[in-house]
């Protein structure tokens, strides 16, 4: 059998990876950087959004997103990065959150609402004055919508940097964040700082949303977060392994979004991509409703041999 | 404060001497005085409310006594490996947590430490004989959510033991089991309290499953408590100055029941259990 040299092979795929995806996809610089910080932005929204639904803590996840509006939009209004914005918005309303109401869900769930409808309000002067004084609506729909293709190059370090913190603390503190969120009485028991661990994660928290903003948009940020977790947590009953698969199918959804934004260029209506956004929360939808579906017809079938179903990915 | 003690014995793990404790206006422990000792097993008795699983808050520190000494001995609390261990009453697991049932018993080994466990041979050999002690290498590998009350109750215990506590506190162990699930937690219990020579602090609102294995009693009325052998404090005159009303105590066969009267006009209901109570039969 003839071998082929493999540089002919390579332009081959590239020119199928053309045909396929839109031709220059991967030599765009816009697609490089959003293609890096999509990944960096997954992988820590993953990891990270395990522990919020093991946690209990959807809301919170879901509330700080939410008010990164207003730190994105006033930081529209200072004329710096959005980022900032998002980070110190996120990290004031962690903090705030933690402070009112330590403990008991219920009183958590008050704080984080009250934190909450203040911080939205916040975000509608901000938003109005962004509006009014640039004349646009583009400020409002990257910041509640994000745009990952106008992220600045210049921030991909910093971005890789702020991951990394937020990666590492729940890494360092995986073990006490499951026993604290098994039972937090037992994990005191065992002289767990559960305080101190539940302040740790919150950054953690507050950090993976800012990020997972820049590029899905304020709105938006707790799909990425919550979705690929709530996937991983379907496939398998071991707490490492749902890391790495929520890490997993939060960088596959990105990638694939990214790829399909580049190609609706050229869908109808035509001259105008649709947003990443739409593709990352339409693909973590699918994906969470097909592992849902088949899992349960098996589930009836098979109830006395669970741990089979546990231990195989649900699918067709 | 713990050298202010009167006196402790050798063998003794746990000492409280006149704790009280006030939370929100309201006394909900008052002069609450016992000890208990290695290889023991002591029964904290009382009904829904007593104070029960406040003086568990005051033993863990998850709340501060307002008036009395509490005594642990050194080692079983602190340290790098405190051996301390507790099963709470309520412990409320989502069947969907990504936890399984070895995880929870491997969170009692290691779960205060920092970084992500590395398998070793060592860890789950550990892990796996804990578990056999309780008889749970049949469920071991399933989410932990998703278990029976009783097979949970197990791996909690295992859970709480792996760390070779001192000192086993347990908040309503039984509570929630069908008759079968119940006594093999309480044979569990009694046996790996006898051969670990492990102090074990038990609570129940029913003294009766007990009853076979208990040492020793503490028995929680209104904030109050008497201790002693169960001859001692199962008593109506006992039970009734805990009360603060008159209580009578009926045995039947090996079961004892405690039946606290409405009102003070059941004198007569008193010295008639007085009369009859037999002790031999406890």
């Amino acid at each position: 059998m003839l071998m082929r040299p493999p540089i002919q092979a390579w332009s081959e795929v590239g020119d199928l990876m053309g045909s396929i995806f839109g031709p220059g996809l991967f030599q765009s610089s816009p697609v490089q950087v959003a293609l890096i910080v999509g990944t960096v932005v997954a992988v820590v929204s993953g990891v990270v959004g395990v522990f919020t639904v093991v946690r209990g803590q959807s809301f919170s996840g879901h509330a700080l997103a939410d008010l990164g509006t207003a730190g994105g939009s006033g930081a529209f209004l200072l004329g710096v990065s959005q980022l900032w914005g998002f980070v110190v918005i996120a990290a004031v309303a962690a903090g705030t959150i933690d402070l009112i109401g330590p403990g008991r869900a219920r009183s958590r769930d008050l704080a984080t609402g009250i934190v909450l409808g203040a911080g939205l309000g916040l975000a509608a002067l901000f938003l109005y004055l962004d509006t009014t004084s640039s004349n646009t609506s583009g400020a409002s729909m990257t910041i509640l919508f994000g745009s990952i293709f106008t992220i600045d190059g210049g921030l991909v370090p910093i971005i890789l940097g702020l991951g990394v913190v937020s990666l590492g603390t729940v890494l360092i503190l995986y073990r006490m964040l499951l026993f604290s969120s098994l039972s937090s009485d037992m994990a005191v028991a065992r002289a767990v700082p559960v305080r101190l661990v539940g302040i740790g994660y919150l950054v953690s928290l507050a950090l993976a949303v800012s990020l997972s903003a820049m590029t899905i948009g304020a709105v938006l940020s707790t799909a990425l977060l919550i979705g690929p977790a709530a996937c991983a947590l379907r496939l398998t009953k071991h707490p490492g392994l749902a890391l790495l698969l929520a890490a997993l199918i939060g960088v596959a959804v990105t990638w694939v979004s990214i790829v399909l934004a580049y190609d609706s260029f050229y869908w109808p209506p035509g001259g105008r991509g649709w947003p990443v956004s739409f593709f990352v929360v339409a693909l973590i939808f699918t994906l969470y409703l097909l592992l849902q579906l088949p899992a349960r017809r098996w589930a009836s079938k098979w109830a006395s041999r669970s741990a089979i179903i546990d231990a195989r990915p649900a699918g067709p | 404060m713990e050298e202010e003690l009167a006196r402790v014995d050798a063998d003794q793990v746990l000492k409280l001497e006149g704790v009280s404790v006030w939370l929100g206006g309201r006394q909900v422990l008052r002069d609450v005085s016992f000890a208990i000792r290695e290889g023991e097993m002591t029964g904290l008795i009382g009904s829904n409310g007593a104070g029960k699983t406040t003086i568990f808050r005051v033993i863990l520190g998850l709340q501060r006594a307002s008036a009395g000494r509490i005594w642990i001995r050194p080692g079983a609390r602190s340290g790098p490996d405190p051996a301390i261990g507790y099963v709470p009453q309520t412990v409320v697991l989502d069947p969907d947590m990504p936890l399984r049932a070895r995880d929870v018993v491997g969170l009692g080994l290691d779960g205060h430490r920092i970084g992500i466990p590395f398998p070793s041979r060592q860890r789950r050999r550990l892990i796996d004989e804990m578990i056999e002690a309780v008889d749970a290498s049949s469920f071991a590998d399933k989410r932990v959510g998703r278990l029976s009350g009783g097979e949970q109750r197990r791996i909690l215990i295992a859970h709480a033991l792996i760390s070779r506590p001192q000192l086993l506190l347990l908040d309503e162990p039984l509570i929630n089991l069908d008759i079968r699930s119940e006594h093999e937690v309480v044979e569990l219990l009694s046996r790996i309290a006898r051969e670990q020579r492990i102090a074990v602090l038990i609570s129940a609102h029913d003294m009766n499953p007990l009853l076979p294995v208990m040492d020793r009693i503490v028995y929680v009325a209104a904030g109050r408590a008497a201790s002693g052998t169960t001859e001692e404090v199962v008593q109506p005159e006992v039970l009734s100055r805990l009360y603060g009303r008159q209580v009578d105590v009926i045995r039947l066969r090996d079961r004892v029941l405690v039946i606290s009267g409405s009102d003070d006009t059941s004198a007569a209901d008193h010295e008639h259990a007085h009369a009859t109570a037999d002790p031999g039969l406890v």
